[in-house]
């Protein structure tokens, strides 16, 4: 009976490789398109850089936290058979909580995170009761609530002036305070997240625990899905609501605990993000990315918690490899070339069908178990989306 | 000139784990009606899939009129003339029935849809073959009768001569079931030839000339229907005698474990009660058993009972509980046990592999959960202990996703977790919906037993056979209500028939207790 899981293992794992190999051959062809005499040269740089010096591999470690609790965000929804695209919304308030906790209530950045925590929660909240008691899409209330929330922040940041980067001796106040300038330092030495020693042992600024509170938390997202009562329940809603209700799981109450989770989950990786020290928030009209990389980042782990770590290092990895394309590349084609890896990579769903396709048909016919015809094939498409 | 119009000759298809078809010859005389008997799994929809197209197979041939030919998708097969009418029907909700008919065939001008000749030839063959339909209805709104006669005439509007139904009578109610046999019997005097996929003895008595018995992937043999009886064929199939009365002491009727008061439900789109002023009672060790055709408020009235519907007014007992406003797991907790009449949309998480299917309604208890985590070993335990017990068949045991399971297997499934739950009362619907005659003589077994356990229990079954041979009482339902009440014993599928059309009824009864 363990065979089955390693064997979906390892198909789905074979899928997100062949997916990446396709995504950085298609990444090389467009290197190629917009300016050729430095693609072989660029490509290696895209490849390379990552691991090419410490300082740029903790870069990767702290762009990747944050991008595996927007990813952990959507992949929890996503097995709960909902679509949380509203991960950026949920990201941007948590950070605005998590910066609201340390600034205006000086407060350590562990109680940050947990407000950031709050603040995703409560974006995710809304969609998830409209989806259960009103039956509206989580995806329409949830694009409308990042809008929401972006202004909503951008007002609130505005009209708090210890929040602005002016408050502390910088010019600027179109972004939110330097959690390790001087002065800030001196009103809470507490605000940042602790580097423990890494920062030294990487030589890198960027570098601290945030990656491995990332980490923990997908582990315990693992262990809730698939150890717990919970999480079967859970399960058991997003793929067949009205089975749960029919067994008596309570389906309301469990897409609104879904929502608020997933709404959570990036709500800490907001904290994580802004609460590094390195990172100032910054007033702009826009949503933000690193939200919706939280989708790729799913899709390429086919939803796994564990998965989500490898896939959301990977595209940190392409990204922060992308940044080194420069400047024989100008940054807007780099995003669209990282854009088209990390699209095409996140086709590890369709692969991973023809996989188990193929695999199907070199298997030999050993005649151990069951005399029955595979039912109704023609049924096995509309679960592609739920994402397993 | 060959005499077979179809020759399927020693056709070999494997699945992973499995030979589906092995070694398996069909041959097909012109306008003939030839049955193809087998249980689930043994390999009737695998070889028609074949046969389809769908699927290639590993040896083998398939001749038309004497030419191999070969089939490589559906596209093929129609251009052969060969069309089928599938158990779960292939058609677009949304769509009209000529829309639907004309569905890949369509004609167009200049990009524009022609639908006027379409809609005469569906028209004539409509009154052709007295296959009555409004071409202009939506699929969503016709009941599934006449979404199989649009079907059918789907593949008339092909030109198609050889035509498949796979299972066509198991939505049908029994008088459908009679028209369809003689829509059939006109095809085949017309000189179409007809492959009748079933697993109703009966019906291949009725209608068929000849019968090819498949078990396990292997072709058992083909006989002429006039030379054989139900008996043997029941034996070919299953590869041993098969009891078909069911064997039942007489009911000792206890004190009540569910009683129904003046329950109404009401319906969202019309004034009209679904479920209008039912009052009964279900004893402990008895069965009874509810008749009625398709959409006379059966469901519903399952649904008020086991909490999927919130009833408009009346009351439901389970024993001494007024379980009227309870939640569904409150009713599981006292003792109310459901075979629901939708394996995929009710009664099955169909992601979700065997062992954890079986667990679905007492996951949450003790022992399958301890502080909050599943307990696996408890879980592949019992799920181990139901396959063994139940006979549910499958390609990985416990770990299979039930999405791969055959029908059969599946119902077992549901039938061997709400059995094992030690229910006060049973719900049974449909309860041996598309299973062969081998799972169905044990399932029958297993309610008589619950019921002989003391147990009460509730059976709504539009198989009136079924409903006949496992009922110790029988109410019969009629647009929401309950018509009559006739003891099981005494009861006869005449007077049934009567009460079900609504031609007759009794005056309103008094519940007793």
């Amino acid at each position: 009976m363990r065979n089955r899981r390693n064997h979906t293992g390892l198909i789905n794992g074979t899928a997100s490789l062949i997916s990446i190999a396709l995504g950085l051959i298609f990444g090389f062809l467009l290197l190629l398109v917009f300016n050729a005499s430095f693609a072989v040269s660029g490509f290696n740089n895209l490849m390379t850089t990552g691991f090419a010096s410490s300082e740029k591999l903790a870069k990767v470690f702290y762009q990747s936290a944050p991008l595996l609790m927007t990813g952990l965000s959507v992949a929890f929804a996503f097995k709960t058979g909902l679509f949380n695209i509203g991960a950026t919304g949920q990201y941007t308030l948590g950070a605005f909580f998590a910066l609201m906790g340390v600034v205006q209530f000086r407060l350590p950045w562990w109680m940050g995170l947990i407000l950031g925590m709050v603040g995703g929660a409560l974006l995710g909240l809304i969609p998830g009761v409209c989806k259960a008691l009103f039956n509206v899409n989580e995806v329409i209330t949830s694009i409308m609530f990042n809008w929401i929330a972006l202004f909503a922040v951008n007002l609130s940041i505005n009209n708090m002036p210890l929040m602005l980067a002016n408050a502390w001796g910088a010019i600027n106040k179109d972004r939110t305070a330097a959690l390790t300038s001087s002065k800030f330092m001196a009103y809470n030495p507490n605000a940042t997240i602790p580097k423990a020693g890494l920062d030294k042992l990487l030589g890198s600024n960027y570098m601290n625990i945030g990656v491995f509170i990332a980490i923990l938390v997908a582990v315990i997202i693992w262990i809730v899905m698939n150890r717990t009562t919970f999480g079967y329940e859970l399960k058991a809603c997003g793929y067949n609501r009205h089975a749960s209700n029919y067994a008596g799981i309570n389906a309301k109450r469990n897409i609104i605990l879904s929502m608020t989770i997933s709404g959570a989950l990036a709500g800490i990786g907001g904290g994580l993000y802004y609460l590094s020290g390195t990172a100032q928030y910054t007033l702009v009209k826009s949503l933000l990315g690193m939200g919706f990389n939280g989708i790729p980042v799913a899709l390429l782990a086919s939803s796994n918690p564990i998965g989500t770590i490898f896939s959301a290092l990977f595209v940190s990895y392409i990204q922060v490899g992308g940044d080194a394309l420069q400047p024989e590349y100008s940054r807007e084609i780099i995003d669209i070339i990282i854009a088209a890896i990390i699209y095409l990579s996140a086709f590890s769903l369709l692969m991973r069908g023809w996989i188990a396709k193929r695999l199907l048909r070199n298997q030999k016919d050993n005649t151990n178990m069951g005399d029955e015809a595979p039912a109704e094939p023609a049924n096995e498409a509309e679960s592609g989306v739920k994402a397993q | 000139m060959s005499e077979y119009v179809i020759e399927m000759l020693n056709i070999t298809k494997k699945f992973p784990g499995i030979i589906a078809n092995d070694d398996i010859t069909l041959q097909l005389k012109k306008g003939e009606i030839h049955a193809l008997l087998g249980e689930n799994g043994a390999g009737k929809s695998t070889l028609m899939s074949v046969l389809f197209g769908l699927y290639q197979p590993e040896a083998g041939e398939i001749k038309k009129d004497g030419e191999i030919v070969k089939i490589n998708d559906p596209n093929d097969a129609n251009r052969l003339n060969i069309g089928m009418v599938h158990q779960h029907f292939k058609l677009v909700e949304i769509f009209s029935v000529l829309d639907n008919i004309i569905l890949g065939v369509e004609q167009t001008k200049n990009g524009f849809l022609q639908k006027k000749d379409a809609r005469r030839k569906v028209m004539e063959l409509s009154e052709k073959y007295g296959l009555q339909v409004d071409p202009d209805a939506l699929i969503e709104d016709i009941g599934v009768g006449m979404q199989q006669r649009v079907e059918i005439l789907k593949m008339l509007f092909r030109d198609n001569d050889i035509l498949i139904f796979d299972e066509p009578t198991a939505v049908l109610t029994p008088q459908e079931i009679d028209e369809l046999m003689q829509i059939m019997r006109n095809f085949a005097r017309e000189g179409k030839s007809i492959l009748f996929i079933t697993h109703k003895l009966n019906e291949i008595m009725a209608v068929a000339d000849r019968v090819t018995v498949l078990r396990k992937g292997k072709c058992i043999g083909t006989l002429d229907v006039a030379d054989t009886d139900v008996d043997q064929l029941a034996e070919m199939m299953v590869g041993r005698k098969v009891n078909f009365s069911v064997d039942k002491a007489p009911s000792k009727p206890g004190e009540p474990a569910l009683t129904v008061r003046n329950l109404m439900v009401g319906d969202k789109r019309h004034t009209k009660k679904k479920v209008n002023n039912v009052s009964f009672c279900v004893h402990k060790g008895e069965i009874v058993g509810i008749a009625g055709i398709d959409g006379n408020g059966q469901s519903e009235l399952v649904y008020a009972l086991t909490g999927l519907t919130k009833p408009e007014s009346g009351v439901v007992y389970i024993g001494e509980h007024d379980i009227t406003h309870n939640s569904i797991r409150e009713r599981n907790d006292l003792g109310l046990s459901h075979i629901p009449e939708d394996r995929h949309k009710y009664g099955l998480v169909l992601d979700y592999t065997l062992a954890e299917n079986l667990i679905l309604k007492n996951y949450y208890t003790e022992e399958f959960q301890r502080h909050g985590f599943l307990r696996f070993d408890e879980m592949y335990r019992y799920s181990e202990e139901l396959i063994r017990r139940f006979d549910i068949r499958s390609g990985q045991g416990s770990a299979t996703v039930t999405r791969s399971m055959s029908g059969g297997n599946q119902q077992k499934a549901i039938v061997a977790r709400e059995l094992s739950l030690q229910p006060e009362v049973l719900i049974a619907v449909q309860p041996t919906r598309g299973l062969d005659v081998g799972a169905i003589e044990y399932i029958h077994k297993q309610i008589v037993a619950a019921r002989d356990d003391r147990k009460a229990v509730l059976l709504v079954s539009l198989e009136l056979d079924e409903v006949m041979s496992l009922s110790d009482r029988i109410l019969v339902m009629y647009e929401g209500e309950i018509v009559a009440e006739v003891q099981g014993s005494s009861a006869t599928a005449h007077e049934l028939g009567l009460y079900m059309s609504g031609a007759n009824r009794q005056a309103p009864m008094e519940v007793e207790a």
